[in-house]
């Protein structure tokens, strides 16, 4: 495990032959990437610090005798860098070709998570699904965990250990830890347990950037033969204050899952339990389906919004009538959007030509 | 927030009061948990070891409820010691020799006898806070949830006003806003006291400007607060609106709100779900939920960010802001023309100064912080830069209070309440999401193992515990997270009605209710069988 911080001034670079440049810190990937190279990684996540694990990111540079992993190494100024030759793309078809020859199964469903697809997209674009170096099989699958989060399929496993580093280093949990050396490296949790017994918070951060789907929504999962295309929407998390960026997914009109923005302003890409899997109430038997009066029996019965809206207006037209314009109040959601606490107060204030209007922040 | 969340990875000292962070905020507690990381030392002051006092530097388990008595002592010895920022406090400040005067007799040694942290302890803090280049305060309703709610807020000011901890990156005083879309909820004028932006209806200009926009003149009086319309109801209030709250079950003293509620000549519900508080309605009408909604809502750093529909209502739901349209339009009320939540939102910043410079299109990607005072404006990821907005930070002169009620032989325990990760309010939502249950299936009371023991319980048993106001029956968890003494609950079962306790008294200031402490009496439930 080579962990190399990449530290140095801004300066330029000549990369595949254009001058470029670069800014402090920046990693030879990061500059590439900016520049429109597709260099291809497995055991990157830009939210990490660089691992250098897996070698796919390698490029030529002029005057090192050995491809560098350009996810571990800064830019430094007079650098000649070519990102992609003829001899890496034969290395890096080989590298592909050896992970997919270790795992069951290259292609798993797109609702298994975010990154779930990489491997399978690598796969493609070397044609790496020869099985030249087919055997034995790393790994073990830890089918047993019943939690209804998380997968764990240890036979999908590449070791690049961004699990382990995105709960060390972004949730600072150490829920997953690393078993054993060499190929028989295996992720596991603490005391080899179950997710739940462990400091695991389920945040799903872990499935998130895994890579081959060997950690899997178990939830999203669920609807993986619901038919129909997955379409992303972006929104704002329903739950507290932090307001973390998600993409919810749908197949037609069925919520199947949620996902985390990388690019969320206020989360950069993190998520809680809460965010991740307490989406489904929405499409809960429970909801309210028609607006309800209460009847003459003194039950509430199902009634059309005509009525409803009547029924609703009149009774603060009466109050008004009958105990004046200060007998009418109105409590706002903290929970809705904006729209709906704005029309409430001007309800009561163009309305009644009052201030009393409240939201729940006082319970 | 004064300050943004990306701050929190910043600070050299960060105090947490009152605020369970990795379990109420957890995204925003990963980046104190990065500072830390990055050689960041941390205070922590609660009743509760919860999971941030395991991280923390010096932690400070404070008896409930003496807040101001620990901040003063800090403010002492940041006076005593000469850790002001000499500077800031004449050039940004006014009072300070009256509070120099004030915090002399605060020493740790008192403040020890009443929050039974050692005075060795509140010193260590005081000076860690003291020293730092950025110290950056966070809190949540450990803090407000008292009667002395705003006692607390002005003492932690006190504290960054005394420090020039304030209008700096990696500073600030930064309250963590628990519900996702609170402070829109003020934002957009919800408040008895506030037109929409903050905009004090107590003002003729402000009177002025809005009789001219809503067509007809608004009294100068504030409005009633929420707490007060419930004690009214059925006397001075006969009609009532309430969108999305349960307040039955989230609210204080469970009866108190039931009896007020049934009272009403008119309750009129708007909600997802047919909830306790719809119950009691004359009409429930139904609101489209999260992902079927397009608006708006603002973080608690101030942020302003799009909500976006992504399935289509349930049944004939319909969104907020078109039902109580509806209504208004029904009522005469002029003004409700509105065909789209973009309608309401631009009218919304039209007339607010802090969005100004926003509209629906200009927020798209959520880069803006409020104040955006007018449109080209960056926005104001920071406050108090420079200068505070009205003029001189004022330090203000506090005494400790007893909460509304302390212990004694009839009730010696104290109680305090909070959430917990898994779940959120009553669970209408989180309840209703499958696999939650897998980690949070039942309330239990936490209880230190020595109390357990010598109050004659077993962990895992039902007890039964009442307070002043009511008795709810509870199974009991022994764990070293409870100080001996106080147990804690959160409120967030149906079957567990914490807030038939609750509900001691209010802050006189805001009325936010004293959840967090509840004298409480509890004993072994009694074999039935
Ligand atoms: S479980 Fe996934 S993320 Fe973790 S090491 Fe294996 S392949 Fe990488
Ligand atoms: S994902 Fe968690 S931390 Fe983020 S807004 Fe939702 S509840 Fe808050
Ligand atoms: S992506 Fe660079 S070594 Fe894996």
């Amino acid at each position: 495990m080579t962990q190399v911080k990449p530290t140095s001034g801004a300066g330029r670079i000549v990369l595949d032959g254009d001058s470029v440049e670069f800014g402090a810190g920046e990693s030879i990937l990061e500059v590439a990437t900016r520049h429109a190279r597709d260099v291809p990684t497995l055991c990157y996540d830009p939210r990490l610090d660089a691992f250098g694990g897996c070698r796919l990111c390698v490029v030529e540079v002029e005057g090192v005798r050995n491809p560098v992993a350009s996810c571990a190494r800064a830019a430094e100024d007079g650098m000649v860098v070519h990102s992609s030759t003829a001899t890496l793309e034969k290395y890096r078809k080989t590298l592909v070709e050896m992970v997919c020859s270790e795992n069951r199964q290259v292609d798993v469903d797109p609702l298994s998570g975010l990154a779930s697809q990489e491997l399978a997209a690598l796969a493609d674009r070397y044609d790496a699904r020869t099985g030249r170096f087919a055997g034995a099989q790393s790994g073990c699958s830890y089918e047993d965990d019943d939690n209804p989060f998380i997968l764990r399929d240890y036979d999908q496993c590449i070791s690049c250990y961004r699990c382990v580093r995105v709960c060390a280093e972004q949730e600072g949990d150490f829920a997953i830890s690393i078993k054993n050396r060499g190929f028989g490296t295996q992720i596991t949790v603490e005391f080899d347990g179950l997710l739940n017994a462990s400091a695991c918070t389920f945040c799903g951060q872990c499935v998130q950037t895994c890579p081959t789907g060997a950690l899997a929504d178990r939830k999203a999962l669920r609807y993986a033969d619901t038919p129909g295309e997955i379409e992303k929407t972006r929104t704002i998390c329903t739950y507290c204050g932090v307001g973390c960026s998600v993409d919810v997914l749908t197949k037609g009109d069925r919520m199947v899952g949620v996902q985390p923005a990388m690019d969320g302003p206020a989360n950069q890409g993190a998520l809680c339990v809460k965010g991740q899997f307490a989406y489904d109430f929405v499409q809960h038997e429970d909801r309210l389906k028609t607006p309800l009066l209460r009847g003459e029996d003194g039950e509430l019965h199902p009634a059309s919004w005509e009525d409803a809206l009547e029924r609703a207006a009149d009774g603060f037209l009466k109050a008004l009538e009958e105990h004046g314009r200060h007998s009418v109040y109105a409590v706002a959601s903290g929970r809705a959007p904006h729209e709906a606490a704005y029309t409430t107060q001007k309800f009561i204030r163009a309305g009644f030509w009052n201030n009393h209007v409240d939201n729940c922040s006082r319970a | 927030m004064s300050n943004p969340l990306i701050d929190m990875q910043k600070p050299d000292v960060i105090f947490c009061i009152g605020t369970n962070m990795t379990e109420c905020h957890p995204v925003a507690a990963t980046g104190l948990k990065k500072a830390i990381a990055r050689g960041a030392k941390m205070i922590v002051a609660d009743p509760r070891k919860i999971p941030l006092a395991d991280m923390a530097d010096v932690y400070l388990p404070l008896r409930v409820g003496s807040d101001v008595a620990l901040l003063g002592a800090m403010a002492h010895v940041l006076v005593r010691d000469g850790l002001v920022d000499e500077s800031f406090i004449a050039e940004r400040t006014s009072g300070y020799p009256e509070l120099k005067a004030h915090v002399a007799k605060f020493t740790p040694q008192w403040a020890e006898g009443i929050t039974g942290i050692p005075a060795a302890d509140i010193e260590r803090a005081a000076r860690m806070y003291g020293e730092a280049e950025r110290g950056a305060i966070y809190y949540t309703l450990g803090i407000t949830e008292h009667i002395c709610g705003v006692d607390n807020v002005q003492s932690l000011c006190n504290l960054a006003l005394l420090t020039g901890n304030i209008g700096r990156e990696g500073t600030g005083i930064n309250p963590m806003r628990g519900q996702n879309n609170i402070q829109g909820a003020g934002d957009a004028g919800a408040l008895p006291n506030n037109y929409p932006g903050f905009q004090a209806v107590t003002d003729p200009a402000n009177q002025a400007k809005f009789a001219k926009l809503y067509g007809h003149e608004i009294d100068l009086e504030k409005g009633m607060t929420k707490v007060t319309a419930l004690e009214l109801c059925g006397d001075k209030i006969r009609a009532m609106l309430i969108d999305g709250e349960n307040t039955v079950v989230t609210d204080p003293d469970r009866k108190h709100c039931e009896h007020a509620l049934s009272s009403l000549d008119h309750l009129v519900v708007i909600d997802l779900f047919l909830t306790d508080t719809g119950k009691l309605a004359d009409v429930v009408l139904p609101a489209t939920a999260w992902a079927e909604t397009d608006g708006v809502c603002s973080n608690t750093e101030r942020r302003v960010q799009r909500l976006r529909a992504a399935v289509p209502a349930q049944g004939e739901a319909m969104p907020d802001w078109w039902i109580v349209s509806q209504i208004a339009k029904r009522c005469g009320i002029p003004g409700f023309d509105f065909e789209s939540a973009a309608d309401v939102f631009n009218e919304l910043c039209s007339l607010s100064p802090i969005y100004a410079g926003l509209n629906w299109d200009i927020i798209d990607k959520g880069e803006y912080h409020w104040p955006v005072p007018e449109m080209g404006h960056p926005g104001t990821p920071i406050l108090h830069q420079g200068v505070f907005e009205n003029g001189r930070g004022l330090f203000k002169l506090l005494e400790y209070r007893d909460p509304a009620e302390t212990i004694d032989a009839d009730f010696p325990v104290w109680l305090t309440t909070g959430r917990r990760l898994e779940s959120y309010h009553s669970r209408t939502q989180t309840g209703r999401s499958s696999g939650i249950d897998y980690l949070l299936w039942e309330e239990t009371l936490e209880v230190h193992p020595d109390d357990v023991e010598s109050w004659g319980l077993r962990d895992g048993d039902f007890c039964t515990m009442t307070s002043a106001r009511g008795s709810v029956r509870i199974k009991v968890e022994a764990t070293n997270r409870s100080p001996r003494g106080t147990v804690f609950t959160s409120f967030s079962f149906a079957d567990v009605r914490v807030n038939d306790l609750t509900g001691s008294g209010y802050d006189p200031i805001t009325q936010t209710a004293e959840l967090k402490v509840c004298p409480v009496r509890i004993e072994r439930e009694q074999a039935t069988v």
